[in-house]
């Protein structure tokens, strides 16, 4: 079995970093963000990174601490609210933006990892998201042709994962991940626990080891953006 | 006295179908779910990978790996499914989600919809919601009949980008319920002690018999 395990996320990303790349993020808002690669690539310093994530994290966590550092030259996401710095820098022309709807950047995703170049969609007919593309009508309804995305880097993070890259993860905190494993040239997975081979129960990997090169066992804050409760 | 924020979340429950897959936007439709009717079963789709959406948790049952499209911390039900962001949009954009109540900025008589931006001014993003309204069998807007400024919201045309074109079925406000049909709006319901004069003088579209 070639060796995908690696001691930490510095060591799991050398080779796979340059200046002006391509890297699709797993995550929605705070959960499940591959938190310790993150912080891998602010410390290796490459910069002029193009980032597909549905969110930007906030100032001080998850992306957000590449925009901090100026690390990101363009963001392709669909909602970047909680982000003071990112509305920032954007407004001041410092950083470029492009807006996807959500469902559209997932399938993007899932299309570019399947081999599919392109898509036609309906959401986003008929607003600035279609502006520019081409458009085809199917039985009298107008679609606009979407591109699927093949990063050069894609980073996930999942609950449990084994030395062969099989990938379990934890209710919403599934989301964009096992999309972006999919997605990019060479993929690297954080998990919360490495279980021994065999462990896992073949019939429920949600991603499969075929898409990940590379993947460490990491601690995750796991910081809740909106702490909402009711009295017991 | 027009309808305030929580007698408007319980006249958009009334909406609920029985045994029905339902997805409810962030803000006035979020409070939707505190009214749905005794005895309408409604399943709630949350586009960030749930469906079978429960109530908030408790101190003790907070869970970060467990939030809504809100990332408000929630709870699961004995009937929740979870799926990735390509499966939720599936369900949305291929029609098998029945109802959507969304908010807004402004409507338009035509059933356009502007949600998601003001250029230069507010840039957050459409999120889930240009897939929602292009996709869903049925669009609801909860929204105040007024902005701020005590401009109506309800439209000849919108001015803000646009999330979705001809793709609202009906707008719920503080006063009123209209659904939009041929020429304009129709007003389908009005609020207890609010007249159709003050529905006309407070809204900008054309409203049809």
């Amino acid at each position: 079995m070639a060796k995908k395990t690696y001691a930490d996320a510095s060591q799991a990303l050398e080779g796979l970093l340059f200046d002006g790349m391509t890297i699709a993020a797993g995550g929605f808002g705070l959960c499940g963000i591959p938190e310790n690669l993150i912080t891998a690539i602010r410390d290796s310093g490459v910069k002029d990174l193009t980032v597909y994530s549905n969110n930007a994290g906030v100032d001080d966590f998850g992306l957000g601490v590449l925009l901090q550092t100026k690390q990101v030259k363009k963001m392709v996401s669909s909602y970047v609210g909680e982000n003071a710095e990112f509305m920032r820098q954007y407004l001041s022309g410092e950083l470029e933006l492009e807006f996807n709807p959500q469902g559209t950047l997932a399938e993007r995703m899932r299309a570019g990892g399947a081999g599919i170049p392109g898509f036609y969609t309906k959401t986003g007919v008929g607003t600035l998201v279609a502006e520019g593309k081409e458009t085809k009508d199917f039985d009298g309804v107008t679609y606009v042709l979407e591109r699927g995305i093949v990063a050069d880097l894609a980073i996930v993070k999942a609950w449990k994962g084994d030395a062969h890259g099989n990938l379990v993860y934890r209710k919403t905190a599934r989301n964009f991940n096992p999309l972006a494993a999919t997605c990019g040239k060479a993929t690297v997975a954080e998990v919360e626990e490495l279980v021994e081979v065999g462990q896992l129960q073949p019939d429920n990997i949600h991603t499969p080891s075929v898409y990940v090169q590379r993947l460490i066992k990491g601690d995750h804050e796991k910081r809740i953006e909106q702490r909402t409760t009711r009295v017991a | 006295m027009p309808w305030d924020r929580n007698q408007m979340a319980a006249r958009a429950a009334e909406e609920l179908q029985d045994g029905t897959y339902v997805n409810l936007g962030i803000g006035i439709p979020t409070l939707v779910s505190n009214y749905i009717p005794e005895g309408v079963d409604v399943t709630l789709q949350s586009e960030n990978g749930m469906l079978g959406m429960g109530p908030f948790p408790t101190e003790e049952d907070i869970d970060a790996d467990l939030i809504n499209a809100g990332k408000q911390t929630i709870t699961e039900l004995d009937r929740t499914s979870y799926f990735n962001s390509a499966d939720s949009f599936a369900m949305i954009r291929g029609g098998h989600i029945a109802l959507s109540i969304l908010g807004a900025m402004e409507v338009s008589e035509e059933g356009d919809l502007a949600n998601w931006m003001i250029p230069g001014k507010l840039v957050k993003g459409m999120g889930g919601a240009m897939d929602l309204v292009a996709g869903v069998q049925r669009v609801i807007i909860l929204m105040d009949h007024a902005n701020k400024a005590g401009e109506s919201k309800l439209l000849k045309s919108c001015s803000l980008p646009l999330t979705g074109k001809k793709v609202v079925n009906r707008i719920i406000t503080g006063l009123g319920v209209f659904d939009v049909v041929e020429g304009g709006l129709k007003v389908v319901e009005i609020a207890p002690d609010v007249t159709m004069d003050e529905i006309k003088s407070k809204t900008e579209a054309t409203l049809v018999d």
